[in-house]
């Protein structure tokens, strides 16, 4: 069930951004669309706006800037939209498999850690002990440049 | 009794008053439509609606909510078996777990549930044995796994509620009693944490605290002042502290308090309410909300809006400041944890007989060896030794500083009520002067005990017993008695001798010895002074006083 989740969000239309005096904003990304097969039982299928687009950007902290990455995640939700395939009426909501089972408890003992070198070997780059990470506050691109760069990639 | 001051509270009104001259003078003659002088603030500690101003405007209701994250004092985090402590060398207290490598897989830590469930029966909630958890989604460099596991569906405890007390006059002697609903108790991970490096525009990314165990404690809107939430906070942390389910220490981040703030006028609906962050004392938090409050008033009779927003509080600048949340509206897309199955909690009816013990937890159990709660002990001293209730107070505001008074009480013939003002004033005083803890007093109970028999048997006047323990607190070892021997300060238990100085003094002063003559006993003070002077401080002066009339009436 959880994978619905994505699809269900974008059509819904939660939680987007309502820039503030940004109405000329609000038309929806052209192109990318309609290069799937038909499913008549998934409900209708939406395409992945500019806002949408700003704001998952947002929350993920990732890039997708580039038509490749804008249709990955038209074709994720497309394959995430299967899921309506599904009868699921009259079906209680599972959790997990384990849902039935005991959750086991720890003792309060010290077993793990001291493996800094081991970690940070993974890390691409690092400053002495600490995973160095791109600047979290900072903003993201302005909306307006997005959009430049999105009609540019058409 | 300073250290009451920084807690508890004037009373909401005085405050207003101060805040609201403050901001009329930073923002100058204010284009609002009301008069600043006029604005009623339906606030005070006793909780009723303070009448508007003389304009017969509506009066503004304050509503403050909080959201408490304490940290569980574990030694290890919640699922995973790395060391919690503060302040060790960057990821080093960090498990595959805690760097959310793949294939690894979360294990509760029995203890962080226990101080959950103990937590939760302090604050007197009802403990749901089955609560789930659930994972929040939220990007963000110290949250290697991109979600916190929480509980949000059913969390461990809900529906309790916390009393606090809070001064409601300046002379810290009246004090009123009220009472904060308390909504849920969730468990939940730390994050790690991380440093900004601005010039380099990068993160530098700790790890140590990514799945350190968390209480969240959400209380319901019942708080309508800073004084209020800050002595609901203390109340808290003390209560923490006794049951050791957190240290609570605000300074090391153990402790962290989010308001909720919001204004309406009465009979109205909630106004739109900030969340005010960044809050690491209670003294700020007090501040900081009653800076908000303020602000949100100015906003709305100005003709403004309140935005829903989070908003840090700038201790340097004593203002709160818009702040960029971590990603603006969050959608945190909550789904069940799917690694985790239902935590069930059992009592002594359903506890199942053929379990591993070691796999349960026994709410009754757990109820049935909870310590003394602050109350309780507050109310154990004022009963016992006949202290007033605001001594109380103080006596368990600082560590140890109890258990230092009844091991004095114990020690000497001393009647508690006057131990507690040598406990209170010169102890206390002195320590707070100095920065230091009950533990660290140069001054042990047994010695202080020691010289307060000195002075019950008046052995020395209580001036010398100052001047005895201004001597005990160079800690240089000696007893009391060595310094009365050293110093000469004994009582003169020597009757010709007094009476000889009293006799001396009189024929000094003829003048004051008119004055008293001709009906101004006043000034018998003086000549009492004067003796003691003479005989420095090893007089009686109940003595030298009955010594002088016997003598001016002759």
């Amino acid at each position: 069930m959880r994978a619905l989740l994505l699809g269900a969000w974008l059509r819904a239309g939660r939680g987007l951004p309502r820039a503030p005096g940004s109405g000329r904003r609000h038309r929806e990304h052209r192109g990318h669309s309609g290069h799937s097969e038909h499913r008549p039982q998934a409900p209708l299928r939406q395409k992945v706006s500019v806002e949408v687009l700003q704001h998952l950007e947002h929350l993920a902290l990732v890039d997708f800037r580039d038509a490749e990455g804008v249709e990955r995640l038209q074709k994720a939700i497309q394959f995430a939209d299967q899921l309506h395939e599904v009868n699921t009426d009259g079906v209680e909501p599972m959790d997990s498999v384990l849902e039935d089972r005991c959750l086991y408890l720890r003792e309060d003992d010290v077993t793990e850690g001291n493996c800094t070198k081991e970690l940070l070997e993974n890390a691409r780059e690092k400053v002495e002990e600490y995973f160095v990470a791109p600047p979290g506050n900072i903003p993201l691109p302005k909306l307006e440049e997005q959009e430049t760069f999105l009609q540019g990639s058409q | 009794m300073a250290a009451l001051v920084a807690v508890a509270a004037r009373g909401c009104g005085g405050l207003w008053r101060r805040a609201r001259q403050r901001g009329a003078g930073q923002s100058g003659p204010g284009p609002g439509p009301f008069p600043r002088g006029q604005r009623g603030v339906a606030c005070n500690a006793r909780g009723g609606a303070v009448p508007a101003g003389k304009s017969g405007l509506a009066p503004w209701v304050p509503v403050v909510g909080l959201e408490i994250h304490a940290q569980i004092s574990s030694n290890s985090k919640l699922f995973s078996g790395s060391q919690v402590q503060f302040a060790a060398p960057p990821n080093s207290l960090v498990s595959f777990f805690d760097a959310s490598l793949p294939g690894t897989l979360p294990v509760l830590n029995r203890r962080c549930v226990e101080a959950a469930v103990m937590t939760g029966l302090a604050l007197n909630c009802s403990i749901n044995k089955k609560s789930l958890f659930d994972r929040k989604h939220y990007f963000y460099a110290d949250l290697p796994a991109g979600y916190q596991i929480t509980q949000q569906r059913v969390p461990i405890a809900v529906n309790g509620s916390l009393s606090y007390s809070l001064c409601i006059d300046s002379k810290m002697s009246q004090m009123v009693t009220k009472t904060v609903r308390i909504k849920q108790i969730q468990l939940e991970q730390d994050s790690g944490k991380s440093l900004h490096d601005d010039t380099r525009s990068q993160t530098l990314v700790d790890l140590n605290r990514a799945g350190v165990g968390l209480m969240e404690v959400v209380m319901e809107p019942d708080m309508c002042c800073g004084e209020e939430a800050a002595a609901a906070v203390r109340e808290l942390q003390l209560i923490l502290q006794t049951l050791g389910s957190s240290q609570a220490v605000m300074a090391e981040g153990q402790l962290r308090v989010d308001a909720n703030v919001s204004v309406h006028h009465p009979g109205e609906p909630y106004g739109v309410r900030t969340e005010v962050k960044n809050i690491n004392s209670i003294r700020f938090l007090a501040k900081a909300i009653d800076y908000e409050i303020q602000r949100q008033i100015e906003e709305l009779e100005n003709g403004g809006t309140i935005l829903n927003e989070t908003r840090a509080f700038d201790s340097k600048l004593g203002c709160t400041v818009p702040m960029r949340d971590k990603e603006g509206k969050q959608d945190y897309r909550f789904m069940p944890e799917p690694n985790l199955p239902p935590l069930i909690l059992y009592d002594a009816k359903s506890l199942p007989a053929n379990m591993n013990h070691q796999q349960v937890i026994n709410i009754d159990w757990i109820h049935e060896r909870l310590p003394d709660l602050p109350s309780v002990k507050r109310k154990k001293l004022v009963e016992q030794y006949g202290i007033l209730p605001e001594h109380s107070f103080t006596l368990l505001n600082e560590e140890g500083l109890a258990e230092f008074f009844e091991s004095v009480v114990k020690q000497t013939q001393m009647k508690p009520k006057k131990v507690i003002g040598w406990i209170l004033k010169d102890l206390l005083s002195y320590l707070k002067q100095h920065s230091l803890t009950v533990k660290e007093s140069p001054v042990s109970s047994f010695v202080l005990a020691d010289l307060l028999n000195l002075l019950e048997k008046k052995e020395i006047s209580s001036t010398a017993a100052k001047q005895v323990l201004a001597e005990l607190w160079k800690g240089e070892g000696k007893t009391p008695l060595e310094i009365v021997k050293e110093q000469k300060l004994e009582l003169l238990q020597d009757q010709k001798e007094l009476e000889q100085i009293c006799q001396a003094v009189i024929d000094g002063h003829k003048n004051e010895v008119m004055a008293i003559k001709a009906g101004n006993p006043k000034v018998l003070n003086k000549l009492i002074g004067l003796v003691q002077k003479k005989t420095q401080g090893r007089s009686n002066p109940v003595l030298v006083k009955q010594l002088l009339e016997k003598k001016l009436s002759g």
